[in-house]
């Protein structure tokens, strides 16, 4: 059984969709007021108190621990919520990095004090997180990151710079992995995970506008930041095989599908507005259904790997790759159709959300990854590299 | 069981079925006789394998449309030169009608006409090497004898165009059509897709860890790495698609989830036969090197039931139908069971 004749069309249990009517019913009423060039920022929206509604209806951390404020649920249930939400264009920026990737990392590998400390903050949509991987000269290559925290008397002494960190103006703490020991020569050697609090002196976070006017990653700068010893999180020195084991998480999932989803339905409600549709108009909208449902399929494929312990790191990396591609292929496709139009009046709220998608898009090939990383690990995991 | 039959098919296939044989069929056929295509035909219903759609008590497996994506995923990855996958189909659906089942091969055609009081097809997939054709016109399905036909060449060596005179309409069965032909052999045609994208992608991925250029394999080249990643992503793609199109209790096909498959594998089919002929570099596109025997079969399997362009139509019209959040068009073709056929 190899990596491409491995993956089988597998459904969702009914147990993971028991939510999702509720769900449903809960986010019409919750996003209607807003309007959908704003519900299309998708998982870049930032709205701290929707993040604690859905910590009081218990739709974050679901899979977490009873004991650390989680719900004990299964993976497919998040999935069904996580769906819900991305096709809803809900604003879940807040709570996104911290629920996905910091308190599941906390969970593995802190501390049980860690862990009662983090968790149950996360849950409740009250505590946010950002992941301070990028410095200015290591990007892609990761591996060459020069932050350092030095052991002293009081725990670690923080210095350096992490740049292109996603919400760290909003969020009260940082996993950054820096280097503890060793040299740059070291290469993946001789790098941890730190808890940073972001609200220590020494903290600096400068956020830096995209093309598309928002605001929503930065430079955050370390100097002498003192950490407490129980900053560290997991093993010292074993911050690379941590970070690399999150990432089959991160690359499968929803929201390396959806992305451009609310853009895609509004601009479905307009066709159906037209007495008849151009033939270009049903194809392009054909095109995109036939390709967007397997790559569904090949998420949840992978999704059920995961549960069953598996790391699909290459499976994941498929997903995502194709699956930002056609992300931007949407509002590309989407304009080039609405602009071939004669005599026809696009609204103008349409137009809003497609010229936000079109500035927007270039960041899905490079977040998690850029494009020639992720084929890169696919061509490592065909045995090529 | 269906561990089984699939290893059980994937040895004879191994065996009877190799390059050198469908190379044979190929031009003894263009030569106007193929004693290779009866000897393996003769394996094929020694072994039972046309008969695996029907019910246990006809003497089949009583394979759903979902299990023979399995059986169908095998002849694609072989080349399968002779049209068993539409046989399988056909078997089916003429028990299912009360139809007694002839012997021998059966081709299908979902696009019968109506010529000079008879029946005409053109472009009729492995007629050259079948008895039988079923096709469909309008309500109706024919069964219809190759021998009283007159056969014309095609473009394809192993297919045909067949007229037949009216007086030949004698001696075929006609029966309402319960299905659509047209969808349930595009759902077998996508597995058949998956089949040889699989076997074109293996092949390249193994010919560029083999080939040395500059002191080294090619596939140690960022620029090949990277086009081989695209395919792997293109064939796991279509390979989904595939199955979903596949996705049945009974042998009758849904029509969305087959433009789902369709659309996807015929999309792939092209772009995974230019990567690997550019990979391959000359000698892949020689008639001596084994890979021209799945590229062309992505081209034709593409051009048969309907290309990506003809089923992406069919699937915007129902998405657009449907009204209501993408979404959940997407879950009814990935999450839903078929109705039972």
């Amino acid at each position: 059984m190899t990596i491409l004749n491995g993956l089988a069309l597998t459904r969702i249990p009914p147990e993971g969709e028991a939510l999702r009517a509720q769900v449903r019913a809960f986010l019409q009423e919750a996003v209607k007021d807003i309007p959908a060039h704003i519900r299309a920022k998708s998982w870049s929206g930032y709205d701290p108190a929707f993040s604690r509604k859905l910590g009081e209806k218990g739709w974050l951390g679901m899979t977490f621990p009873t004991a650390y404020g989680g719900h004990a649920q299964g993976a497919f249930a998040r999935y069904v919520v996580v769906e819900e939400l991305l096709n809803f264009g809900a604003p879940v920026g807040s709570h996104w990095i911290a629920e996905r990737q910091s308190a599941p990392l906390i969970l593995k590998y802190g501390t049980e004090a860690q862990k009662q400390r983090y968790v149950p903050q996360v849950a409740r949509g009250e505590s946010f997180f950002c992941i301070g991987m990028s410095e200015p000269n290591a990007g892609s290559d990761l591996a060459s990151v020069r932050t350092r925290a030095t052991p002293n008397d009081a725990g670690w002494l923080l210095n350096g710079q992490k740049i292109w960190t996603t919400n760290a103006q909003h969020c009260q703490y940082m996993i950054a992995l820096v280097r503890t020991s060793g040299e740059a020569a070291d290469r993946q050697k001789g790098l941890s995970q730190l808890i940073v609090d972001l609200s220590l002196p020494g903290v600096t976070v400068r956020p830096i506008e995209d093309m598309s006017g928002d605001r929503h990653f930065c430079e955050v700068f370390f100097d002498n930041v003192q950490l407490a010893p129980d900053a560290l999180v997991g093993a010292e020195g074993q911050g690379w095989e941590q970070v690399t084991a999150e990432l089959a998480f991160e690359r499968s999932g929803p929201e390396r599908l959806f992305s451009s989803v609310v853009l895609l339905d509004q601009w479905l409600a307009f066709l159906r507005t037209q007495a008849a549709p151009r033939a270009e108009s049903l194809k392009l909208a054909g095109q995109i259904l036939t390709r967007l449902a397997p790559l569904r399929a090949l998420s949840v494929a992978v999704q059920e790997k995961l549960v069953q312990g598996q790391s699909p790191i290459v499976e994941a990396a498929l997903v995502k790759d194709q699956g930002t591609v056609l992300e931007q292929f949407i509002p590309a496709a989407i304009a080039d159709d609405l602009m071939a139009l004669e005599g026809e009046a696009v609204p103008h709220e349409l137009l809003l959300t497609l010229n936000y998608l079109t500035l927007v898009s270039p960041c899905y090939t490079l977040r998690g990854g850029t494009r020639s990383i992720l084929r890169g690990m696919i061509a490592r995991g065909l045995g090529l590299r | 069981m269906d561990h089984l039959i699939t290893e059980a098919l994937r040895d004879l296939l191994t065996g009877q079925c190799t390059p050198a044989v469908v190379r044979a069929i190929e031009s003894e056929v263009a030569a106007g006789q193929s004693p290779a295509a009866a000897a393996l035909w003769q394996q094929i219903e020694d072994t039972g394998f046309a008969d695996l759609l029907l019910s246990e008590e006809a003497g089949g497996a009583g394979l759903a449309l979902r299990d023979a994506f399995g059986v169908w995923d095998l002849l694609g990855q072989h080349a399968m030169p002779l049209p068993l996958a539409d046989t399988m189909l056909a078997r089916a659906w003429l028990a299912a009608a009360g139809v007694a089942l002839p012997q021998g091969a059966i081709a299908l055609t979902p696009k019968l006409a109506a010529a000079e009081g008879g029946l005409r097809a053109s472009g009729v997939r492995g007629a050259r090497v079948a008895s039988w054709v079923l096709g469909q016109q309008g309500a109706d399905l024919w069964l219809l004898p190759v021998g009283t036909a007159q056969v014309s060449a095609s473009i394809f060596v192993l297919d045909a165009d067949l007229h037949w005179p009216e007086a030949a309409l004698a001696s075929a069965t006609r029966v309402p059509a319960a299905a659509s032909l047209l969808v349930a052999q595009a759902g077998l045609v996508s597995a058949l897709l998956a089949g040889s994208l699989l076997t074109v992608f293996e092949s390249t991925l193994n010919f560029a860890n083999e080939r040395q250029q500059f002191g080294r394999p090619i596939g140690k080249f960022q620029a090949i790495q990277h086009e081989l990643a695209v395919m792997a992503e293109h064939v796991s793609a279509a390979r989904m698609a595939a199955q979903i199109a596949c996705e049945a209790d009974g042998v009758a096909a849904d029509p969305l989830k087959v433009a789902v498959g369709k659309a996807r594998t015929s999309e792939a089919a092209v772009e995974v036969a230019s990567l690997a002929h550019s990979i391959h570099g000359a000698i892949g596109f020689t008639t001596e090197f084994d890979l021209q025997l799945y590229t062309r079969r992505l081209h034709l399997w593409r051009q048969t039931a309907g290309s990506e362009s003809y089923w992406q139509l069919q699937a915007g019209q129902a998405l657009l139908a449907a009204g209501g959040m993408a979404l959940d068009v997407i879950r009814e073709i990935t999450d839903s069971r078929a109705a039972v056929a």
